[in-house]
């Protein structure tokens, strides 16, 4: 299924992500779609590699002077992580990651939660952490619908859950990730049998 | 350092582990500080992160990998979770593997991460000094591009293509390891 996937994340962007330095609804969506796509997954830890190897060549001298003492370590290994409660129920069309934090199926959002937004386009919104800027948000397009969403204030990356859309730039299939930035200008348009619901984000 | 990270998965060895903190522990102190962590709180989180690398390193199978992104990346999200109050978006390897078709996943065996390890190694040590500088504020200092732009006065363009290149020659230099 991933092997489908042929639209990803700019290098910068992924890259980003793996340091931990993306904006957060930035990182839901990439997230999202790291969950989906095998190359990108692989990539990610390359860029990890990346990470560690900084922070094993960082100066002794930027730290703090006092020598640490070495916890002592628990005999048993504790189980850590683990599934997270209400990962039973995940329908298979949301990411994992997304599923797993809001508590959705894709199928199972409530229908009055989606809100309308002018015609033939609905959006779900996703808390984000307090004090964060951005948005996170599912939407809805009726098939052969024009996504009304626009002006790039800034960085915006579009995630396809559902059906599929297109653009100037060719067409974006569930699991395809359009990157985009504030100089991109381009009219999207729903397909025309399938609509499309898609994870959108902007920092 | 590789090393060490499979002796403590293999032999549950406190020597390595020693050796391994006492590297580390100052190193990811740093890092916390960087991220406005006191002392204390720097310390703390430096522990909990070689804690968390000897405990899933107890829960790993040695055929299956070496946990060398490890160090990173449980630092990288303690410091998202516990410093910046964040939803923390990046999930451990171990993790992450669940949610990938099988088919799909690369081998990942020590050997293999130690030959990839060592190769960006090589690649960090040539890279271009204004394209480690980017890189640097990324990963070290947790710098989204915008700030990063803005510190060194660039157009946000010339950071993600700086960011681009650095990870172009790590990419090239893996290429044969796919």
């Amino acid at each position: 299924m991933s092997s489908m996937i042929s639209r990803h994340p700019h290098d910068a962007t992924l890259m980003s992500f793996a340091a931990g330095s993306l904006p957060e609804p930035l990182a839901a969506s990439v997230s999202a779609h790291v969950s989906m796509c095998a190359r990108c997954h692989d990539e990610m830890r390359d860029m990890e590699l990346i990470g560690t190897e900084l922070l094993r060549e960082l100066p002794a001298t930027s730290v703090c002077e006092r020598k640490m003492e070495v916890p002592n370590r628990p005999t048993e290994a504790p189980s850590l992580g683990g599934r997270l409660p209400g990962s039973g129920r995940i329908a298979d069309r949301l990411p994992a990651p997304i599923a797993r934090k809001y508590g959705l199926a894709s199928d199972g959002i409530p229908w009055r939660a989606w809100k309308r937004y002018g015609t033939g386009f609905w959006y779900h919104r996703l808390a984000l952490s307090p004090g964060v800027k951005g948005d996170l948000r599912l939407v809805k397009v009726a098939p052969g619908c024009k996504m009304p969403w626009h002006g790039h204030g800034g960085a915006e990356l579009t995630l396809v859950l559902e059906g599929a859309y297109a653009d100037e730039s060719g067409e974006f299939r569930r699991g395809d990730m359009q990157d985009v930035d504030e100089e991109t200008e381009h009219e999207p348009v729903a397909d025309k049998e399938l609509g499309c619901i898609c994870l959108f984000a902007t920092d | 350092m590789l090393d060490l990270l499979s002796r403590i998965a293999t032999e549950r060895s406190d020597d390595a582990f020693r050796r391994l903190f006492e590297h580390f522990a100052p190193r990811i102190a740093g890092y916390m500080m960087r991220h406005g962590a006191d002392a204390a709180t720097a310390e703390e989180l430096a522990q909990e992160t070689l804690l968390t690398v000897w405990c899933k390193a107890g829960l790993y199978s040695p055929d299956k990998g070496t946990p060398v992104t490890w160090i990173f990346t449980i630092a990288r999200n303690l410091r998202i979770n516990s410093l910046r109050k964040e939803v923390c978006w990046q999930q451990l390897s171990n993790e992450q593997a669940e949610a990938i078709p099988a088919e799909d996943e690369t081998p990942d065996n020590a050997t293999f991460v130690r030959q990839r390890q060592t190769r960006v190694q090589a690649v960090l040590a040539t890279l271009p000094a204004d394209q480690r500088e980017v890189i640097t504020l990324a990963f070290i200092d947790g710098l989204p591009q915008r700030d990063i732009a803005e510190r060194l006065s660039l157009p946000l363009g010339t950071v993600k293509s700086r960011m681009r290149l650095a990870y172009q020659k790590v990419r090239d230099a893996l290429k044969d390891l796919k």
